[in-house]
């Protein structure tokens, strides 16, 4: 099953117009920046705790949520951190703080990298747990479909949470009852240290739509216009009552899987492979950017990354007298 | 008052529920035209429609999903597992989404919904499909545990969780379901997290969950013969516990048994007899606080093994007699 990149994207160019798409460039370079910080703090010991690294993958954050309005609801799993600062409404530095642990965090900083949430703004949050939002997804659905909305659910999770039973309930809960759910798989490559072509004897995970019945489809996820297209047909589908769609967006993580991955089970020339394929630069040269431009860009995003740490630097720890609060409504 | 069975009353709560408020709807295996392995939902499908009262595949996790994202978004699912045993296929949803998402989240999101679920033995479903196990959600921060005894308690708790703001874990008992009991007509709640002393008594303090509140009270009938009048207290909500009730009877008896179904190793006992001896009912104490509970084994299939694994009325009316007479 070949994975190409759609060749629409003059028509997207010109449908959003440059100032648009040069918007979408600085979300891409933002998530890029926000992930080189963050391993730069961990680094130097500033961050308590591990994290789980997007770099590569900026495409498919910003391009997944791109077709959607605010008032749709984004779930997401542990790489989190770019679909986060895709999401409508979201802010950088309190992104920032919920990742340096403090109280003017997202969460409080109760939640940390894995588990940023802006509730508020319909983003369910990052998960821990492998699949654990899936599931979830599916009421998300089944709650939009009572309360006879237009909304849709986009749940984005890993190649590894494929293999797990919640996505097998929950895909075919939502497709029993054409639950408005887009089933959003970010095929990182790897589960972990277990490659794709070891966990699966399918092709494509997009293969296993048809065990639903439901559309299946496999793009290129580090092409941003592919990713949009893909998601974009999805939420019409949902939004028309016809139901979940599985999507698989191929793509690739730069970094290991955390903090302690020494990457024994890849070499480095795959590495250097897949950073050809850096979904940034493919966009600028779509939109016939050139270096000095992109460069500059870059040190915008990195400029507003500083900003957001000084922001979170600046902000208090929680309280130790409010310990208990938030367990219980 | 008229009387319901305990399965009517749960009944009860649920239509009065839907019928006032539309973000309540049930979701569950085989709850619609079947009426639910136990007939609590009979006949809700009749008056709601299979929108509200939904039938779903074999799929606890999904159910349990379903429910946790349907709060999260404005509803107020209510959730049947179809036997207690099977809530080990939701543990995740459960117990690392469900309980977590509030404080994860910094406080900012709320999943109000119910899971009920039959536990209990003595009906001949052997090992798989007579678990009580509760006290593993009262080990978890975020859920809410409540255990009805009454028909009255029923529908008065059960209207409570609905409403509650919390996951609220609502663990029925099989043999409960047709027992019968006084329900007033309107709705009522039953705040959750209070104690409710069933029975006044001098003699000793029996702390009992569930099914094992009907057998005290049996128990209690044939011990005020002997002249040991026992002071009956039922939790009703297992967590968050109401001890003050539990603690101020003791201070009064000064003797504690606890008694319920659950095998009795990391039960929900212990964690009573802890809170007792902790508290200053304990300079009160003038005998060892005991434990009566299920043996730590599974639930056998052959009615005699069955009968002997969970306290019954006669084991009851034995430790309160060894208790009040100076055995220990």
């Amino acid at each position: 099953m070949e994975v190409t990149e759609t060749q629409n994207y003059p028509a997207y160019l010109q449908e959003w117009g440059e100032e648009k798409a040069l918007e979408l460039l600085r979300k891409m370079l933002l998530i890029r920046a926000f992930e080189e910080k963050a391993e730069e703090l961990y680094a130097l010991g500033r961050v308590h705790g591990t994290m789980h690294l997007s770099i590569g993958q900026e495409a498919s954050a910003v391009g997944a949520s791109l077709p959607l309005r605010p008032s749709d609801y984004l779930l997401n799993h542990h790489r989190g951190h770019g679909h986060c600062l895709a999401w409508h409404g979201s802010d950088v530095n309190l992104m920032m703080a919920e990742f340096l642990g403090r109280e003017t965090g997202y969460c409080r900083g109760r939640g940390g990298s894995m588990h940023i949430a802006n509730v508020q703004a319909n983003n369910l949050g990052a998960n821990g747990i492998v699949a654990g939002g899936i599931p979830i997804a599916a009421g998300v659905g089944l709650s939009i479909k009572l309360r006879k909305t237009d909304q849709v659910a986009l749940v984005v999770f890993g190649d590894g949470a494929t293999n797990e039973g919640a996505f097998h309930e929950s895909l075919n809960m939502a497709s029993i009852w054409d639950l408005p759910v887009i089933y959003y798989i970010e095929n990182n490559q790897y589960a972990m240290s277990m490659p794709v072509k070891r966990a699966f004897n399918i092709e494509r995970l997009s293969q296993r739509a048809c065990a639903y019945g439901i559309p299946g489809v496999s793009v290129d996820g580090n092409d941003l216009f592919s990713v949009y297209e893909a998601v974009k047909e999805a939420a019409e589908r949902a939004r028309a009552g016809q139901g979940p769609t599985l999507i698989e967006a191929l793509t690739y993580r730069w970094r290991g899987h955390s903090k302690s991955d020494r990457q024994a089970y890849r070499t480095r020339e795959e590495v250097k492979a897949w950073q050809k394929k850096d979904p940034i630069k493919r966009f600028a040269q779509k939109l016939g950017l050139d270096e000095a431009t992109l460069a500059e860009l870059q040190q915008e995003a990195r400029e507003r990354i500083d900003q957001a740490v000084a922001f979170a630097e600046a902000s208090p720890e929680p309280d130790i007298a409010t310990i208990m609060e938030g367990v219980y409504a | 008052m008229r009387e319901l069975t305990y399965a009517e009353a749960l009944r009860e709560a649920l239509r009065q529920a839907m019928q006032e408020d539309e973000s309540v709807f049930m979701i569950g295996e085989d709850i619609g035209v079947y009426g639910g392995a136990f007939g609590v939902s009979a006949g809700l499908i009749d008056e709601f429609g299979p929108e509200r009262i939904i039938d779903t595949p074999i799929s606890e996790a999904a159910i349990t999903g379903a429910c946790i994202g349907a709060a999260l978004t404005g509803m107020r699912p209510v959730g049947e597992i179809q036997f207690m045993d099977f809530i080990t296929l939701s543990m995740e949803q459960l117990v690392l989404q469900a309980a977590k998402i509030r404080f994860m989240f910094g406080g900012k999101a709320k999943a109000p919904f119910v899971l009920r679920t039959p536990a209990g033995s003595g009906t001949g479903a052997a090992a798989q499909h007579s678990e009580s196990l509760e006290n593993w959600f009262v080990h978890v921060p975020g859920l809410k545990v409540v255990m009805p005894s009454t028909p009255y308690d029923a529908k008065g708790l059960l209207r409570a969780a609905i409403y509650d703001d919390n996951p609220v874990i609502f663990v029925e008992h099989k043999l409960l379901y047709k027992t019968k009991g006084p329900v007033p007509a309107e709705p009522y709640e039953i705040p959750l997290g209070r104690s409710k002393v069933v029975r006044e008594g001098k003699d000793l303090t029996i702390v009992a969950t569930s099914i094992m509140v009907r057998r005290a009270l049996d128990a209690a009938e044939t011990l005020a013969a002997e002249g040991v009048e026992a002071e009956i207290i039922d939790p009703r909500t297992l967590s968050p516990l109401d001890m003050a009730p539990i603690e101020a009877s003791v201070k009064k008896t000064g003797r504690a048994l606890v008694v319920h179904e659950a095998v009795k190793t990391g039960g929900f006992g212990g964690e009573v007899l802890s809170r007792i001896v902790e508290s200053e009912a304990f300079d009160y104490l003038e005998a060892p606080v005991r434990r009566l509970a299920g043996r730590d084994i599974p639930i056998p299939y052959n009615r005699n093994l069955e009968y002997h694994t969970v306290p019954q009325v006669e084991d009851i009316v034995a430790e309160a007699r060894k208790l009040v007479g100076g055995a220990y």
